[in-house]
């Protein structure tokens, strides 16, 4: 019974030329804009980014240097956030963790988005065969739990002895890999859906031919919900690297991620006695995928209005 | 004949995303006991959201009634508790809607949601309102009562399910009952049907119906009285017979003009030219004025009001107020 | 002699009815069942119904939106069925259709210009600098302006849409125009708009319509032979005024006379059916309509009437005329 949600009849009017940007981009913009939390989630997110990529070029501490002089000192003015065991600063190297947390979420993200789409757009398209034998393999996937997958991944590197430095990129791959069956059922769903609207019957009427039918109708009505996939996805890949790394099984020594770091939380005296060195990677964590979730709800409601409520 | 309902300069307005839409704008209108008035007038003229306003359905933040009296039985509706509205809506005024599928539970039997007002408003037993239910059934022209009291929604087709909500209407003999497009999504021999009963119901028990339409053919097979709406204000209201023979907003007239009618086939339909103002860019003028063939200077600064211009006959157009100045 | 444009014959369109956990087809919905027109050129037909009576379906079939279960349908002489998908691409320009929802038939991320003029670009039936051109013609005779070309479809409002959805199809130069209940969605002031754009149309170009609708005084209005359906089957044919004037079929005169007229007062003979439209899964014995006709004879609940010549082109299909 709300009224507020359809736009009213005559509304929609248009008669006369307008300048304001007509684009559906700009409308949607515009409309984000206005989503006050929304937008607080995103400066969070940008903040996040430009700290972690850009802050540790301020830092004197980048070389990592063991300095057994200032082993485990608490926050103190040279060292904001404190020292650890080996008496690196923690804040550079939070900032350092932020950037392989960050990267490995965006690629793995990319990567999932872009197996999950393709594979799911071609289910959708020319359904049959096709459909059955992706959706069946993403079934599959689907019925194993993710988390243990990782795990027995992460596993064989170890015993493989895989080189630390490639383990960020085989990691990447594993959350790339492990993420892409739901999302190429969703984007399967919409491309079925999509078919029985009445401007893609209307394309056949028109004739037209089958790439326009895919590029120039399907895709970019998929676009938006690609991009709220993708943004809560972003989240969740770095939530999923970041346990991975604590029990060691991801992202390795020395180099440091967020989960990794919080590895300190698993020694009882570092727990009790020397909190900074486990919470503020926790924290960018939290903060990280709280406000990246925040972000892609409101997106959600702009660009996907159909799934609000 | 008594009114039953009187509504003063009520005026709903909606917040949308593009600014404020004024849905309905100072409209005043009555409904006497025992009488059908037509509400008539293209989507968006705010004749849906009148109703809405009288059960008190406009709600916030979406979209507030900012003014106006609406009268019934010596309250004013919009003074009432939330508790108090409910026992008036229950009881004395029901409301039927457009789309029967989706007023309906799907997942509750047809009794259930007869039954339910039943329950809670005449304080019926279960078993005195499952007969009373059944009776209703019968009541709105279905057969095989027994059988339909325990089948759901989906297994019904849209006229039946219109009927049932006739039934559920009309089970707590409303004094008032408001139909917004009761038969719009219905075939035309369904719709025969749906009109006759409504009819036959208000001779029965002096009921009086509020009923919004686009169909001019429905209102004149219907209406006592009818009101035209557009962009949210009455342009002309009156008699049936009287409205229809001689229309006198330009509006009115070119609206009976545009519809075809059987076995009155003209080569060319008059057709209005352009289309409903945005709700947004209104000015202070005749909303119709960019449609209108007789439009004057004044039409596009000045709104003009509601005048009596012929006998139980009103309208608001600047043609009749010159009239009167130079007449 | 007109020629003629379009030719089915003896239609039939089945939809199985799927149950259980085998999907076993239990049933057929036989929502078109044995349906004959010819449309000649430049020729308005009608199709009348009410809802279920398949009268969208059969338009449907006819530009293979969905497949036939049996029968035939010529189109200028060819039958569309035999044709490959390359064919049939080749042919669909000629023949277009127009959706009864001006908000869903247009794609809500694509220009209005663009939608109007890809189906040239693909079929390459004007060169890539003159399709701009092309569109802004059709945007001219179907009551748009040449600013519309850039914006999308939300811009718009209903009756503009539908605008947009015949400059789509008329920008092909096709020969036959199915229009699915084109003007139900609108306001009547739109309605009459479309209606006389419609009918402009047809004067300028040789244009033949397949018009389908539920609304009568429309049909009336607009075409020229009138067919009426119920539960799948074609119940009378008729001209236009002989169909008005005349009509044979208890069916055809019911729905006549439930058509509300905007002239208070007026005192007609009004047949009020009994009942809802049966399942059309399930459809009445004998003649479909014997369940709802008050004037069904026992012959009418065994027998299916045949669908015959009552004189003058005007068939229809009842024991009792």
């Amino acid at each position: 019974m709300s009224l507020n949600s359809t736009p009213l009849p005559g509304a929609v009017g248009g008669t006369k030329p307008r300048t304001k940007s007509s684009s559906l981009f700009g409308q949607s913009m515009r409309r984000l804009m206005k989503n006050k939390l929304a937008i607080s989630g995103l400066v969070v997110v940008i903040i996040m980014f430009l700290a972690c990529f850009v802050g540790p070029f301020f830092s004197p501490y980048t070389d990592n240097k063991v300095n057994m002089a200032v082993m485990n000192k608490a926050p103190n003015i040279k060292h904001w956030l404190g020292t650890d065991a080996l008496g690196r600063d923690v804040l550079t190297r939070v900032l350092q963790a932020g950037r392989i947390s960050l990267t490995v979420g965006l690629a793995s993200m990319v990567l999932s988005v872009f197996i999950g789409a393709l594979l799911g757009a071609i289910a959708g398209y020319y359904r049959g065969v096709a459909d059955q034998v992706i959706m069946r393999i993403a079934d599959l996937l689907l019925t194993i739990p993710g988390l243990p997958l990782l795990f027995i991944f992460g596993a064989l590197l170890s015993d493989w002895k895989v080189p630390t430095e490639y383990r960020m990129y085989i990691v990447m791959f594993m959350l790339g890999f492990v993420n892409w069956p739901g999302l190429a059922r969703m984007v399967r769903g919409q491309m079925l859906s999509l078919r029985e609207r009445e401007f893609m019957q209307a394309a056949v009427v028109l004739g037209l031919n089958d790439r326009r039918k895919l590029f120039n109708h399907l895709l970019p009505n998929i676009v938006p919900l690609l991009i709220v996939i993708a943004t809560l996805n972003i989240g969740g890949s770095i939530l999923s690297e970041s346990v991975l790394s604590f029990f060691g099984l991801g992202v390795m020594a020395p180099t440091p991620t967020w989960g990794n770091m919080i590895d300190a939380a698993n020694n009882l005296i570092d727990f009790q006695e020397h909190p900074w060195l486990w919470i503020p990677p926790g924290f960018s964590i939290f903060a990280t995928v709280i406000a990246i979730n925040i972000f892609g709800d409101g997106l959600r409601d702009v660009l996907d209005p159909k799934q609000k409520r | 004949m008594k009114d039953l309902i009187q509504i003063d300069h009520l005026s709903t307005y909606f917040n949308t995303e593009s600014g404020k839409v004024k849905a309905v704008d100072d409209v005043s209108l009555r409904v006497r006991e025992g009488e059908i008035v037509c509400i008539v007038g293209e989507s968006g003229c705010g004749k849906s959201v009148t109703a809405m306003s009288i059960m008190g359905l406009v709600e916030e933040p979406g979209g507030k009634v900012v003014n106006g009296q609406i009268h019934f039985d010596g309250k004013d509706l919009l003074q009432l508790t939330k508790n108090e509205l409910r026992t008036i809506r229950g009881n004395d005024i029901s409301m039927i809607f457009q789309e029967p599928m989706s007023s309906l539970n799907p997942v509750l039997k047809i009794g259930e949601q007869i039954m339910e007002p039943l329950i809670i408003h005449q304080k019926l037993s279960k078993k005195e309102a499952r007969e009373r239910a059944i009776q209703l059934i019968e009541q709105v022209g279905i057969s095989r009562a027994k059988q339909i009291v325990d089948s759901y929604p989906h297994e019904l087709s849209g006229g039946m399910l219109q009927r049932i909500m006739i039934a559920i209407a009309i089970s707590s003999n409303p004094k008032l009952l408001i139909a917004d497009e009761p038969t719009t999504a219905l075939d035309v021999t369904i719709q025969a049907q749906i009109l006759d009963m409504l009819r036959q119901f208000k001779e029965q028990s002096n009921m009086s119906i509020m009923l919004i339409t686009h169909d001019l053919g429905v209102v004149a097979e219907m209406a006592d009285y009818v009101i035209v709406m557009y962009a949210g204000k009455i342009v002309e209201e009156g008699e049936v017979v009287k409205l229809f023979e001689s229309p006198q907003h330009p509006y009115t007239q070119g609206l009976l003009k545009s519809k075809p009618v059987l076995n009155q086939r003209q080569d060319e339909l008059y057709s209005i030219p352009g289309q409903v103002p945005n709700p947004l860019e209104l000015t202070e003028s005749c909303y119709f004025h960019d449609r209108c063939e007789h439009c004057m200077d004044i039409c596009r600064t000045q709104q003009p009001k509601l005048k009596e211009v012929a006998l139980q006959q009103k309208a608001a157009c600047w043609l009749y107020e010159e009239a009167l100045v130079h007449g | 002699m007109a020629e003629t444009l379009l030719e089915v014959n003896h239609l039939k369109k089945y939809f199985p009815i799927h149950k259980g956990l085998l999907n076993r087809t239990i049933g057929h919905v036989k929502a078109v069942d044995d349906i004959s027109i010819s449309i000649q050129k430049g020729e308005t037909f009608g199709l009348v119904g009410e809802s279920g009576s398949g009268k969208s379906t059969v338009g449907k079939t006819i530009v293979r939106l969905t497949e036939k279960t049996e029968g035939e349908i010529k189109f200028k002489g060819v039958d569309l069925y035999t044709l490959s998908p390359q064919e049939l691409r080749k042919i669909r320009p000629s023949m277009q259709l127009i959706f009864q929802d001006p908000y869903s038939s247009l794609n809500p991320r694509v220009r209005v210009g663009d939608a109007i003029g890809e189906a040239l670009l693909d079929h390459g039936l004007v060169p890539k600098e003159e399709i701009r051109d092309r569109v802004l013609d059709v945007l001219q005779s179907c009551g748009l302006s040449s600013y519309h070309i850039d914006r999308f479809p939300h811009e718009f409002s209903g009756g503009q849409r539908q605008r947009i959805g015949i400059a789509r199809a008329l920008v092909l130069n096709p020969d036959l125009i199915i229009a699915d209940e084109p003007v139900s969605a609108l306001d009547v002031s739109i309605q009459a708009q479309i209606i006389n754009l419609f009918r402009k149309l047809q004067e300028t170009r040789e244009l033949a319509y397949l018009f389908i609708s539920h609304d009568l005084s429309v049909v009336e209005h607009l075409c020229s032979r009138i067919g009426v359906m119920y539960l799948g089957s074609m119940m009378e044919t008729a001209s236009r005024d002989e169909l008005f004037k005349n009509p044979l079929h208890p069916y055809t005169k019911a729905l006549l006379s439930a058509v509300p007229i905007p002239i208070p007062k007026l005192k007609r003979e009004r047949i009020v059916l009994k009942g809802d439209i049966p399942n059309p899964a399930d459809p009445p014995s004998g003649c479909k309509f014997h369940t709802r006709c008050p004037f069904a004879v026992a012959r009418c609940k065994e027998e299916v009437p045949v669908f015959r010549d009552a004189g003058a082109g005007h068939f229809v299909a009842c024991h009792l005329v």
